[in-house]
């Protein structure tokens, strides 16, 4: 299946019904509740102070709700009225605007202390008309100088998006460091196929070394959330393919019994080895 | 869900509007009051970002008068109660916000402020 910015642009693909798709997917809300989770320590925002953040194609929502959890307020903006109904049926605290970010937006200076953006950025990267606002570099340099200007000096913006080529990559962080921003990519859990996430984190102000980068996670992902790799299924699986009946006290029963004896703390289990359930030969 | 809270922040992004473009003028409002939590923490903090002369004048104008015209210089729990309400718990459900300078019409509808402009608009 192909990536959905490649199908239509997001204000025709987040339709009526696959927006109410994508909010109820449980996996996609446990996804998105990660990355926002991630990306609000990545903004590093002073403790014990309430912040008033900008969620950047907030969408239906689910990553407002955390917003909402962690106590901050909020103003979101996105290009799909569905997915934006759906937000208010769900009933978010924040202020949303029917918005494109790729026109830029009319925030006075200062006004917000962080910005998030959970998957959007890479739908800046197709062009929908052939119009010289409609290119990509145009669009993502409108937004990347407003939204620099809308925030507060220092302060953070943490974007988290799925590039599908180093030149894309290249491109956004060249047009926002033209913008004004500092910071750079962080990438979590780099090896890993499936957990690897990226995320964009600019910096405004703060120069003199006084905002470090963070670091991306790194090591095993702990996968609780998926089934894990079973003997048993294995050997039920190869027994059914041969069809015929077994012995009923096969090598497998063996092993069965043992295991089972050894978790059961019996003493004097004896080791396995290749020689277990072997047959002797006739003449002994 | 227009708050006051946004609505203060928020200036004209049309191409070539850039003075006189703030505050958005609010047209044919339709209010709703939601009560929401009181936090004097944020509100003190984010006294500083506000423009005080724009915010009472949208907020007479949308007929409530509890602040007054001068920022005080005393900050009393009643005062930041007033203004919790007015910044946080005033919601323009419908209608429409109108640009000072080019007078861009900015349309409300179900709380939600259409932002989208013309491509000829786009700066």
């Amino acid at each position: 299946m192909s990536r959905p910015e490649l199908q239509a642009p997001p204000e025709i693909y987040y339709g009526d019904i696959e927006a109410k798709k994508y909010t109820g997917n449980t996996r996609n809300q446990q996804i998105q509740a990660d990355m926002t989770y991630r990306a609000l320590e990545l903004l590093n925002l002073p403790e014990n102070e309430p912040a008033f953040l900008l969620d950047i194609g907030c969408g239906s929502g689910l990553s407002g709700e955390i917003l909402d959890e962690e106590g901050y307020i909020w103003a979101g903006m996105d290009i799909a009225p569905s997915m934006l109904e759906v937000a208010l049926e769900r009933e978010v605290e924040g202020d949303l605007f029917l918005q494109d970010i790729g026109q830029g937006f009319g925030f006075r200076p200062g006004s917000f202390d962080g910005a998030i953006s959970i998957s959007v950025l890479q739908w800046l990267l197709n062009a929908e008309t052939s119009h010289p606002t409609s290119s990509p570099p145009h669009r993502l340099h409108r937004f990347f100088t407003t939204l620099h200007s809308a925030l507060r000096n220092p302060s953070r913006a943490v974007f988290q998006f799925y590039p599908s080529s180093d030149d894309q990559i290249q491109l956004i962080t060249s047009i926002a460091q033209k913008a004004g921003f500092g910071g750079g990519i962080v990438v979590d859990y780099p090896n890993s196929k499936k957990a690897r996430k990226v995320f964009l984190c600019l910096f405004v102000g703060g120069g003199g070394g006084q905002q470090q980068m963070p670091k991306g996670l790194e090591g095993e992902v702990e996968e609780d959330s998926k089934v894990r790799f079973e003997r048993r299924r294995e050997r039920e699986r190869l027994k059914t393919k041969v069809g015929k009946r077994k012995n009923v006290k096969d090598k497998d029963w063996i092993l069965r019994k043992k295991e089972l004896y050894r978790k059961r703390g019996k003493e004097g289990v004896p080791r396995d080895s290749k020689f277990t359930g072997r047959k002797r030969k006739a003449v002994f | 869900m227009v708050r006051l809270i946004t609505h203060n922040l928020l200036a004209c992004h049309v191409k070539g509007c850039t003075s006189n473009n703030f505050p958005l003028e609010f047209k044919d409002a339709k209010l709703e009051l939601r009560e929401a939590e009181y936090n004097p923490e944020f509100i003190r903090g984010f006294l500083p970002k506000i423009e005080w002369k724009a915010l009472v004048d949208t907020a007479r104008q949308l007929g409530d008068t509890s602040l007054p015209l001068e920022q005080p210089e005393m900050l009393d729990d009643e005062f930041l109660k007033n203004l919790h309400h007015v910044l946080l718990e005033i919601h323009v459900e419908e209608g429409s916000m109108i640009c000072p300078n080019c007078k861009h019409d900015y349309p409300i509808s179900n709380g939600i402020p259409n932002m989208l402009l013309a491509e000829h608009e786009i700066g």
